[in-house]
């Protein structure tokens, strides 16, 4: 006779599981936030790389110490504390201070994560609510911005990232166009178009060859890593896909009423962090919608939302505001959208 | 789903691809399995209600006989599997859990297991359209693929529906499953019988016989059988999980909908799986019971796992022991792992419905914290009702379970499990379905 099981596990079915844990997905999501991170130090040196460092290890210090407080199991092995340090950070000029990037994470987990219950329950996206946080607390650092590719980057920090807490960051102004290659006005492309009336070329919008946050810079860079991801099914590429459109169709309109006064679509596109938000931001699985029609919806409303806020808005951070809204949004917009099941009815019996 | 038609595909809308494990049994040609000593028979072995013993214990009974008689309509007879004597007729363990009254028989080892009939022999085509279906049921005909529907009340197309196209089941999508595989090579001449009698039994003038394209064989085998009249046909479909679900058979067959909560014939069907319909070419024109059905033995740490043709009433611990079971640690499945019945006890018999035995080890016993639904949407995305499990697995841990019923189509939720298989925070999505069902059918009832 053959042996037979000294033991039975029972279990209902299905019997076989094929899915990557949560923990590989957001392990995936660094990996392809990893090439912007080396391109942002290649383009802004020791003070990139200070300020990631920053901001993720506030994040994870404080998703410890909020499981500590919560008697829960630790959390950090998700990677998703990492994620959100890492997000915030790219959305951060470069130059700026230290200590205001660690608010900012403690903010983003603390306040846009832990306090709702940790990760899957977060309404908003974390990182924003940590960025949206400083941008009101600190309004003049978190618009200061510094050249790409100064010459002495990898040696020399920016002058602002080491300001002592609570003490009025240095001046980067002067700082600035001694380092600057070819005449740094110091402004992001957003700003010249908002403030002065100057369009920037899309292709170098595009590559990235223009001032702003710390990740957020080169377009092309975002689709290649945001490409990686999608054929991996670990992004959701109608969102971003929805956001594009959203924003292409509202510009357009815009700009066929009036091609001297509003910018171009592709300037709307590659400008500014929206490509990186569509890609990033929007597509923070647990805040958006999960209906098929939902995610179109939730992506086209980020675009529009954007264009508005730009081009009506006293304010170039857009796509952070319109990403929020959307966030606040989402559970209204699943409500609306509940998927048509097969064989539904056309009058309910 | 119109872009998978544009793509000229034949398939439905989501569904996921599981690895098939079916290249270890699906060559093996079908032995027969030896008797066991002692045959356990449920009298509940369909849909429907209990057939009722018309033995008694101690009496001896002749393989084939019948032992208990149906019950109504809704019912269906029993015939014994072996030769032999019945040692009891008392509540015994069953695979879904506690036990049911069954007729207990102990083999007569030595008595040459010929089979008895009903000694008439039955020409088809001779007779009517009622009769036939009375002879279906008389036969103790159940669907063989899994959900063991009466046949004969399959047959009985509702009053105002005209059925067009009798749809032959031939997909087998669930993992390591190999019986219909082996039925559609070894019994086509009685498969194509048996789909003559069911067509002419719900009056359909034409077939179509659809398989998943994992067996190319087939079709070749097939048809060379086929008419030329082309009144049956035979059609090769996506691979795919759960492609085997009539709604979904339907859809990729012929882009037909069958609305939520209505029977196939509602929208001029009729779908028979073909283990089902073999049998019933093989054993309607002898008028002999269904006492043996073909099951696949697989699955981690068996010596000789195959094809085989089982009486019915074999308990597992035999099989296990004839298939040479050499692990530990395992999880005994009755039918395949998406959807079938884990065995708290090895006294279990397997029944007319059971397609196969799965012996799984690690695979099965493994488990993994739940985490939070983090919303990835991949539930949604393999659904093939298009329900939302996401947020229904959120109704379901604030136990709301009446709001996935009203709001959330909760019953039309047939319970294949895809959801589950993706999900990347090991919610146990389609158990937790389950648990709402039959919670909310108790306040049903409460409710009056």
């Amino acid at each position: 006779m053959a042996k037979t099981p000294v033991k039975i596990d029972i279990r209902t079915s299905p019997y076989i599981r094929k899915a990557p844990t949560v923990s590989q997905i957001m392990r995936n999501v660094v990996y392809a936030l990893l090439p912007l991170a080396a391109y942002s130090i290649y383009q802004f040196g020791i003070s990139a790389l200070v300020l990631m460092l920053a901001t993720i290890l506030s994040c994870l210090a404080t998703e410890a110490l909020f499981n500590k407080l919560a008697d829960k199991k630790s959390t950090l092995t998700d990677f998703s504390a990492v994620i959100t340090g890492l997000l915030l950070a790219m959305t951060l000029p470069p130059g700026f201070p230290l200590w205001m990037a660690a608010v900012a994470g403690f903010t983003a987990i603390a306040m846009g994560k832990t306090l709702f219950g940790g990760l899957g329950f977060n309404p908003f996206n974390p990182a924003l609510v940590g960025r949206a946080f400083i941008q009101a607390a600190f309004p003049v650092s978190i618009t200061t911005w510094t050249p790409a590719l100064a010459s002495n980057r990898f040696i020399e920090f920016i002058p602002s990232t080491l300001a002592v807490p609570f003490m009025k960051p240095a001046a980067t102004a002067e700082w600035s166009t001694q380092v600057s290659i070819d005449g740094f006005t110091g402004a992001t492309p957003l700003a010249l178009m908002k403030f002065q009336g100057i369009f920037t070329d899309s292709s170098d919008l595009f590559l990235g060859l223009v001032a702003g946050s710390t990740g957020e810079t080169s377009s092309l860079l975002i689709l290649i890593c945001g490409s990686y991801l999608i054929f991996k099914k670990m992004l959701d590429w109608r969102i971003p896909v929805a956001v594009i459109i959203g924003t292409l169709l509202t510009s357009e309109v815009f700009y066929l009423i009036d091609s001297s006064h509003y910018p171009s679509p592709a300037f709307m596109l590659f400008s500014g962090g929206l490509m990186f938000a569509a890609v990033f931001m929007a597509s923070d699985m647990v805040a958006s919608p999960v209906t098929p029609l939902g995610i179109f919806i939730f992506g086209c409303l980020i675009g529009f939302l954007t264009v508005i806020i730009r081009l009506f808005g006293g304010l170039t951070e857009a796509v952070m505001y319109a990403i929020l809204f959307a966030n606040a949004a989402t559970p209204l917009i699943e409500s609306y959208t509940q998927p048509r099941i097969y064989g539904a009815r056309k009058t309910k019996s | 789903m119109n872009l998978l038609k544009f793509f000229g595909k034949k398939t439905f809308s989501h569904g996921i691809h599981p690895e098939e494990y079916k290249t270890e049994t699906n060559t093996k040609a079908t032995r027969r399995l030896p008797f066991a000593p002692e045959i356990i028979v449920p009298l509940a072995q369909s849909i429907g209600k209990p057939a009722k013993a018309i033995v008694y214990k101690g009496q001896h009974v002749t393989r084939g006989e019948m032992i208990a008689a149906a019950d109504g309509f809704m019912s269906v007879p029993i015939h014994a599997p072996v030769t032999g004597t019945v040692i009891t007729i008392d509540k015994l363990p069953v695979a879904k859990g506690g036990k049911a009254p069954a007729i207990a028989i102990k083999t007569s080892l030595d008595s040459g297991q010929i089979i008895v009939n009903s000694g008439i022999q039955q020409d088809y085509l001779q007779m009517s359209r009622q009769d036939l279906i009375k002879a279906v049921q008389n036969i103790g005909m159940v669907g063989l693929g899994g959900a063991s529907f009466p046949t004969h009340v399959k047959m009985s197309i509702p009053e105002g529906c005209s059925i067009h196209t009798v749809l032959v089941n031939g997909c087998e999508c669930e993992p390591f499953l190999t019986t219909d595989h082996r039925v559609m090579l070894e019994k086509i001449e009685v498969l194509l019988l048996g789909l003559r009698i069911a067509m002419k039994c719900v009056d359909a003038p034409k077939a179509i016989i659809g398989i998943e394209n994992n067996k190319r064989d087939v079709l070749e085998a097939i048809k060379a059988y086929l008419p030329a009249d082309q009144s049956i046909t035979i059609e090769a479909i996506d691979t795919k999980y759960p492609q085997g679900a009539e709604k979904m058979l339907a859809t990729a067959l012929l882009d037909i909908e069958i609305p939520s909560r209505a029977l196939p014939s509602e929208m001029g069907l009729a779908i028979f799986n073909v283990a089902t319909l073999a049998q019933i070419g093989e054993l309607l024109p002898k008028g002999q019971g269904l006492i043996e059905r073909i099951i696949t033995i697989t699955g981690d740490d068996l010596e000789k796992a195959g094809n085989y043709l089982a009486p019915i009433g074999t308990p597992l611990q035999y099989i296990l022991d004839y298939a040479g079971f050499t692990g530990e640690e395992a999880e005994v499945i009755l039918g395949g792992p998406m959807m079938g019945i884990a065995a708290h006890s090895l006294d279990v018999p397997i029944v007319k419905g059971t397609g196969a035995i799965l012996v799984l080890d690690s695979r099965a016993t493994k488990r993994d914290d739940i985490l939070p639904c983090i919303k990835c949407t991949q539930c949604l995305q393999a659904c093939p009702i298009h329900l939302n499990p996401s947020e229904m697995g959120q109704l379901a841990a604030k136990r709301q379970y009446d709001v996935m019923e009203t709001d959330y189509h909760l019953n039309d939720c047939f319970e294949c499990g895809a959801c589950s298989y993706v999900c990347p925070s090991n919610i146990p999505l389609v158990q937790y379905f389950r648990i709402a069902k039959t919670l909310n059918r108790e306040r049903h009832l409460q409710n009056g």
